[in-house]
């Protein structure tokens, strides 16, 4: 299992072709990108940051969930952080099983589980200005919710 | 009791990156963020809160030491919110055997 937050540029296929065993049916990869427009507003460039420490063990927490309750073989979860421009990777994962159905479902939840949970945030840089991304709603469980 | 409180996102903008907060003994997760919530105009509904790095509730009490991070709604991955794919279907595997079995 490899769970990485990181600051180089992240080697897609080359983390690929380290998860393909002799046991695996297949190799599902979600490589998530950075686009050049937000709603039609050119992008130039984003900037992730993290609460690193929770971060990585948030991520850790989920890789283990997907192997226990997909039955997937393996996981890896890479996350960059700092500047990234259009078209680089910002997240990458890879889920290894020896039937094709757990290994979609494993990758699908782990994008859509890390985007809500895993403490990331991006600034979205345009030509005209920045600003946060908005972020997904916490799950009811995880809000705090305000003190009033 | 003194606790070190950590800002990220929009939060930080507010609050800097971080602060030694006193407070009352006994106090909790929801008074200290009482304590923030007249200093910034944001959506305080929308906030998470870590207490020493794993996510807390409004009752939990705090101790001398603690790491409390105020959190906004996370956006890591590569898509804007808004933007996320439809639910996974319930129908999982296990509808799909016979469908090309072995084929993986």
């Amino acid at each position: 299992m490899r769970i990485e937050l990181t600051r180089e540029k992240i080697d897609a296929p080359g983390i690929v072709a380290t998860m393909k065993a002799g046991e695996d049916g297949a190799v599902v990869v979600f490589d998530g990108i950075v686009r050049d427009n937000t709603r039609g507003r050119k992008t130039l460039f984003l900037d992730y940051e993290a609460y690193e420490e929770m971060a990585l063990t948030q991520m850790r927490a989920l890789a283990d969930k997907a192997v226990a309750d997909f039955g997937v073989r393996d996981v890896v979860v890479v996350h960059r952080l700092g500047k990234l421009e259009v078209g680089e990777t910002s997240v990458l994962i890879v889920v290894a099983s020896a039937h094709r159905a757990a290994a979609f479902d494993a990758c699908r939840w782990l994008i859509d589980t890390l985007k809500k949970t895993v403490p990331i945030w991006k600034k979205e840089h345009f030509v005209d200005g920045a600003v946060w991304a908005d972020g997904d709603p916490f799950p009811e469980e995880i809000v705090a919710g305000g003190a009033r | 009791m003194r606790v070190k409180v950590l800002y990220f996102g929009v939060l930080k903008d507010y609050f800097g990156e971080g602060a030694d907060v006193g407070l009352p003994e006994g106090a909790t997760v929801a008074e200290l963020l009482a304590q923030h919530e007249d200093r910034a105009q944001i959506a305080w509904k929308s906030i998470a809160v870590a207490l020493n790095r794993d996510y807390s509730k409004l009752t939990d009490v705090l101790h001398e030491g603690d790491e409390v991070a105020l959190l906004p709604p996370v956006s890591g991955g590569c898509y804007a919110h808004g933007e996320s794919l439809a639910p996974l279907a319930k129908t999982s595997s296990k509808s799909l055997s016979g469908v090309g079995k072995n084929a993986d």
